[in-house]
């Protein structure tokens, strides 16, 4: 299949779009009729054909206009993109997990000539040619975060490691559920959770952390989290909040199908070979209420998930207003059928 | 844990007790770089046994021809030590986990100050390369008791910053003088016996050093003991634990699945759940709390053992 990278926008007019094939591999991300939090880590090695979770970093539709979209977010505001000092070779270790993955599973889109420490890096979307010298910051236009998360979908957080905790020092956050790097750079673990709900009471970042601090290289994870957006926006930063936070009262029984979006973020973990730190992206998939009810089992299932979840997290999420008429929405779409495991369509 | 299969291509005495192996791709394809201070698992069939010791990596975190490892002969131990020396040569296969590291180099320090004492050393042999890489200031500290014994001696470069103390030669560590008067920022990392840690930690808490800069290396091998016998909650089925064998050795040995990751008691992996303790866990590990391990109701079996009536494990 050769992709047919959109020309589409994230914020004015949202034109933003999913194809029918898009949205057949949309990653649904409830595998059941109900929804809690739980530590949903499963090894990231492949998975079905076509599907987000083939690759190890995803290269879809939408590519080429999200880049677009980060540029502008970045223009606006340069402090998305923050690396602490110490972190620089934890950019260089992500720039080389990146280019090599992308240019051995998008042979077409993307290649790597390197003779040493002499890298030659072409990008075939975005028509991007460098040559430049490896762990030589000085031969990039920026940093090697930035360089390369510039070029590729998806916010990305890198961790370092120490004292049995992982820290949020460095980061290219432009399409966030509502949280701020800028605010969280220099956290821990523990710090930048503790307005999620529920979760640590039940142990589950208590878990996760002692499952990622023994992450072993080659050996990726991945989970699926998700929450509502009003229209195609990636940025939705607490920043920007004047800007989308408004949005949510443009929800009425007749918009909500077009307007409402489910988000979902395909978020990975890597362990860095030289920097010992640990790679994050959170991979952002947006889908219009009215295209996922098209696959019946999605539009049973994510009716009874989001009536039936409880309050704390709906008011999290920040869809709490628009639960009423995002439900009644969905009912008619459900029609009490029993709904098959697993998170495909049948 | 991902792992596998390398071939032995060089094996050196160090010292009367300590030898270097090297190990690289049967098909010469490059293994996965590392950073300083990361060990590797190996694994050991001996007979009917299936050993797995950790051991820190000794050669340049950078270069992925090869990995290397210096091992101490533990002639009192469990037996994984003395299989490398006497029984594994040059050409063998052995299984080898991906290079994993829990006492990495704070990246943000100014300088690295690095004490070792004895087999300790050899964490910092890879982070020495590291540093040179990185070009950032450090200073070596290594102890051993005699200079026949001081196997780290044929690993480390010949540099102004290494500074080797050999107490038979009367030229003992003063620590005071190690931590006295290192620029603001110096992080310090220790390897070696328990009682050089605690000396470190006591020495600089008395000149004032925040706690964060303090780094040691808490890896072990699992103690030996008395035999003891523990029974599984759910199958109700009972498992003995030899004297030279850990808890995690016999649970895996009746085909028991635990998670395990450094079988040191330094990574929280194999955490297990106690539903009953009749008697005296004897807590080994750098991972559960205070309060944890008095309340008796966890124990990590890679390095924890049992004294008692009756442990039923949540297994
Ligand atoms: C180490 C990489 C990770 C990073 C950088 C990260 C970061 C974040 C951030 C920034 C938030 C938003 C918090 C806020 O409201 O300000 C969040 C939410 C959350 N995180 Fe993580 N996280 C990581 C790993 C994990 C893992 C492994 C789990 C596994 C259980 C997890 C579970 C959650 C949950 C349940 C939420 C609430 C999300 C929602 O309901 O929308 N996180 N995370
Ligand atoms: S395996 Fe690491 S603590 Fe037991």
């Amino acid at each position: 299949m050769t992709l047919q990278f959109h020309d589409e926008t994230f914020r004015d007019d949202y034109t933003f779009h999913n194809s029918p094939e898009g949205i057949r591999r949309f990653p649904f991300p409830f595998d059941q009729d109900s929804y809690m939090y739980s530590v949903n880590l499963e090894p990231h090695a492949g998975g079905r054909a076509g599907s987000p979770f083939e690759k190890r970093f995803d290269v879809d539709e939408h590519y080429v206009a999200e880049m677009r979209d980060r540029e502008i977010t970045l223009r606006d505001d340069p402090l998305r993109c923050q690396s602490l000092p110490h972190m620089e070779l934890a950019g260089w270790d992500f720039l080389e997990l990146v280019m090599v993955s992308k240019s051995e599973d998008y042979p077409d889109l993307f290649e790597l000539h390197r003779d040493g420490d002499r890298w030659h890096w072409i990008n075939r979307p975005l028509g991007i040619e460098q040559r430049f010298t490896f762990l030589d910051a000085t031969t990039l236009p920026c940093g090697p975060l930035e360089y390369i998360t510039r070029q590729t979908q998806g916010d990305h957080a890198l961790l370092d490691q120490r004292e049995g905790n992982l820290w949020m020092d460095a980061g290219m956050i432009t399409s966030q559920a509502d949280w701020s790097l800028d605010f969280d750079i220099g956290m821990n673990f523990f710090e930048w959770h503790a307005p999620v709900p529920k979760a640590n009471e039940m142990g589950v970042f208590q878990r996760a952390l002692k499952f990622l601090l023994n992450l072993q290289q080659g050996a990726p994870t991945r989970r699926l989290n998700w929450t509502m957006t009003v229209n195609p926006r990636l940025d939705t930063s607490p920043e920007n909040y004047h800007k989308w936070g408004p949005e949510k009262r443009t929800i009425t029984p007749a918009t909500v199908g077009s307007k409402q979006y489910l988000r979902v973020e395909l978020q990975t973990l890597w362990r860095l070979p030289r920097s010992n730190a640990i790679a994050f992206p959170i991979r952002c998939y947006l889908c219009s209420l009215e295209d996922i009810v098209t696959v019946p089992k999605w539009g049973r299932r994510l009716h009874r998930v989001l009536r039936d979840l409880p309050d704390e997290l709906a008011e999290y999420k920040g869809f709490a207003v628009n639960r009423p008429v995002i439900v009644d929405y969905l009912e008619q779409f459900d029609d009490g059928a029993e709904t098959s495991p697993g998170i495909f369509p049948d | 844990m991902s792992a596998q299969m390398l071939r032995v291509t060089a094996r050196e005495a160090l010292s009367p007790l300590v030898t270097r192996f090297r190990f690289e791709h049967p098909e010469g394809a490059a293994l996965p770089l590392f950073s300083g201070g990361a060990h590797v698992v190996v694994e050991m069939p001996d007979g009917d046994v299936l050993r797995r010791n950790a051991y820190s990596l000794i050669s340049d975190p950078l270069d992925g021809s090869g990995y290397e490892i210096a091992v101490r002969r533990e002639d009192g131990g469990r037996g994984g030590s003395v299989f490398l020396h006497r029984q594994v040569v040059v050409g063998d296969l052995l299984r080898i986990s991906a290079p994993l590291n829990l006492f990495a180099l704070d990246l943000r320090a100014k300088k690295h100050v690095m004490i070792a004492g004895g087999i300790g050393i050899t964490p910092f042999v890879a982070q020495l390369k590291q540093l040179a890489r990185l070009q950032m200031p450090f200073e070596l500290h290594y102890a051993a008791r005699s200079r026949a014994e001081a196997a780290g001696l044929a690993l480390l470069p010949d540099l102004p910053q290494i500074h080797v103390h050999i107490s038979d030669e009367g030229n003992r560590m003063d620590l005071g003088a190690v931590l006295g008067g290192q620029p603001l920022g110096t992080h310090v990392y220790t390897c070696g016996p328990e009682g050089l840690i605690d000396a470190v930690a006591e020495t600089a808490a008395r000149l004032g050093w925040p706690r964060g800069a303090l780094h040691s290396e808490v890896f072990m091998a699992p103690p030996p003991g008395t035999p003891f016998t523990v029974t599984l909650a759910r199958s109700g089925r009972t498992v003995t634990v030899g004297a030279h064998q850990s808890l995690l050795e016999a649970l895996e040995a009746a085909q028991v699945p635990v998670d395990w990751s450094c079988r040191g008691g330094a990574c929280g992996r194999c955490e297990t759940g106690v539903s009953a303790c009749h008697g005296q866990l004897e807590h080994h590990d750098h991972w559960l709390s205070d309060d944890e391990k008095s309340s008796q109701t966890k124990i990590m079996p890679c390095v924890s053992r049992f004294r008692g009536d009756t442990l039923i494990l949540d297994l």
